[in-house]
């Protein structure tokens, strides 16, 4: 993907399910970490709805770049390095916002984040979405979708996971489901998904905590 | 890239310390004269001074031109009109440190009580004693809350200790390509350099002022200093292995490589404009420096008292003040809830990267000083 489509969708996501479900999470005042908070347009949002004390962590320079032209306090680095230098419960929230299949210790990160925050937010892509077993069951290659637009040779997302694979691993790990909500990513616009979520959600996202 | 206006025609202003100041050392030092420029405009409220460190070789003469001079301060490309440091918004001040020799107080002056230059009766110095003098000029000028502190290398460091001294009396601070403490590898760069200009005949015991000075001394310095300030990268795209002045190969100790031939010249240039005996009280104050005071302060607590707002850049070649210890500032800060925002700039150019005209450095500090003032 170029440069200016990206551009594009990241102007767009202000009016996005995930954004507005995240915003709606968050309390007036809140401190709040975005790990892997891409152009900073999240904290921005989150500064001016909810006047949040915020700081983000992002690897690529142009990114970080970005946020500091936004006026997000961001530090540039790669997640994988760990969150050892913050302090337990430093923050009323951290946040992934599909970040978590991008790193390449997922669950390290988790519980990380876990450790530093209250309560943790995770959005991430479906896997499991019905669209995506077909083109997997019809097509015999990677598939691809309007959430997972890749190729296999350039995608970012090297930890897919499900809608169930995600509560596994909150169960496995004792970590505690506050809220989670599916839904149905349609240009931006999002309806959510009730029934079977794991094959009928394109997003997840999920409120967690220790 | 679009020309950028300069500050015009600067002049460096004096201001005299009468009392002695008490040093680090145990020792007390005066008078003292502070060599000092500013640019742009200080507002009614004095809310928008920025003050700027220099590094090593610097001096206070940051950005415009002297009078009848082509070449402008040494940071011109970041202060001035719309660029990094806006003099259209900020007033900006740079200071000589005292130690050095571009008119503050250091071993070329004139000891009072004996009429003479101090040459190495001169106190050592610290880069807390430098921030010292530099407090007692800002709050002549009547500013109670600088807008911002910054500086590369050295001036990195002044930028930290101000943080760390006067939490009180800054609002951002921006270090660039420093450390919380000279690392064992740059002491030992420092004491080659020192070496050579105390092992130079001509050195004299310190006293060679009015005589013939450690010329050869100060050149090798400056020599081993300038290779650390450089990268691989850079010497192989500027140098590589291309002959001076020649076609082949004379097999004989005369100058053969460009590399070579542009080591000598940045050597002998320097002896033409630095006194070597502040070249040696200036490394060794950097070379005191540690924020944790010989690990009798815990990194984590350094910061505690800090209430500004940190932006730390660092450059991806420089292998002198290296991204990890970059890094290392930002944790430090982090474990005390600091605002801070971390820029590590990918540039092939090594140390003195902070010094070109680069366009990412400029766009986040402008944006970062913009997004935090008024």
């Amino acid at each position: 993907m170029d440069e200016e489509k990206i551009e594009r969708m990241d102007e767009q996501k202000k009016n996005r399910y995930d954004y507005k479900f995240i915003v709606n999470s968050i309390e007036q005042h809140a401190k709040v970490l975005d790990l892997g908070c891409g152009r900073g347009s999240l904290l921005k949002l989150l500064r001016e709805k909810r006047q949040i004390e915020g700081r983000g962590i992002e690897l690529v320079q142009g990114k970080v770049q970005k946020c500091i032209e936004n006026g997000v306090s961001v530090v540039h680095g790669d997640l994988d390095e760990g969150l050892k230098h913050y302090k337990d419960k430093s923050f009323d929230y951290v946040i992934f916002n599909e970040t978590i299949q991008v790193v390449k210790n997922s669950l390290l990160v988790l519980k990380e984040a876990l450790r530093v925050g209250k309560k943790v937010i995770v959005s991430f892509p479906n896997f499991g979405h019905w669209q995506i077993r077909f083109s997997y069951f019809f097509s015999g290659m990677m598939p691809k979708s309007r959430s997972l637009p890749y190729e296999w040779y350039n995608t970012p997302n090297i930890r897919l996971l499900t809608v169930k694979d995600f509560r596994d691993v909150c169960r496995k790990n004792h970590i505690r489901i506050i809220k989670e909500v599916n839904y149905m990513n349609l240009n931006g616009r999002g309806t959510s998904v009730a029934i079977f979520p794991n094959l009928f959600a394109s997003n997840s996202i999920f409120v967690v905590s220790k | 890239m679009t020309q950028k206006r300069s500050v015009g025609t600067v002049e460096t202003q004096y201001f005299k310390i009468d009392k002695d100041m008490k040093l680090e050392c145990g020792k007390k030092l005066g008078p003292i004269t502070l060599a000092y420029e500013t640019y742009g405009t200080l507002d009614k409220h004095k809310g928008n001074a920025v003050l700027i460190f220099h590094a090593l070789s610097g001096d206070a003469h940051a950005a415009g031109y002297h009078k009848g001079e082509d070449k402008p301060g040494w940071w011109d490309t970041s202060i001035g009109p719309e660029k990094a440091f806006d003099t259209d918004k900020y007033f900006v001040i740079c200071i000589n440190v005292i130690g050095g020799c571009k008119g503050s107080t250091g071993p070329a002056s004139i000891d009072p009580k004996t009429k003479k230059p101090y040459g190495i009766e001169f106190p050592i110095l610290t880069i807390k004693d430098m921030i010292a003098a530099q407090k007692i000029l800002i709050d002549h000028l009547g500013i109670k809350k600088l807008l911002a502190v910054s500086g590369g290398s050295m001036g990195g460091m002044q930028a930290l200790q101000w943080a760390v001294t006067y939490p009180e009396s800054i609002k951002l601070v921006i270090p660039i390509a420093t450390a919380v403490r000279q690392s064992a590898m740059n002491v030992a760069f420092h004491e080659v350099g020192r070496r050579a200009i105390i092992t130079d005949p001509n050195w004299s015991g310190g006293h060679y002022y009015g005589k013939k000075i450690p010329e050869h001394g100060l050149a090798v310095a400056r020599m081993v200093g300038h290779i650390t300030y450089l990268s691989d990268h850079s010497m192989r795209e500027k140098f590589g292995r291309n002959l001076q002045d020649k076609d082949k190969l004379d097999f004989s100790f005369e100058t053969e490589f460009q590399v070579e031939g542009y080591l000598r010249y940045q050597g002998d240039a320097f002896v033409k404009r630095f006194d070597a005996n502040s070249y040696l009280y200036i490394t060794k104050a950097i070379d005191y420096f540690d924020l944790t005071d010989n690990n009798t302060i815990p990194l984590e607590d350094v910061f505690a008292k800090s209430k500004a707002k940190f932006l730390v850049i660092s450059f991806g070649a420089d292998w002198l003040y290296t991204k990890e210890e970059s890094v290392e500032i930002v944790r430090a800060l982090q474990r005390n809830g600091i605002d801070v925002a971390y820029f590590n700039i990918e540039s092939n150019y090594g140390h003195d990267a902070f010094l070109l005209d680069d366009e990412v450095q400029t766009s986040i500090i402008k944006n970062f000083l913009e997004n935090n003032y008024g």
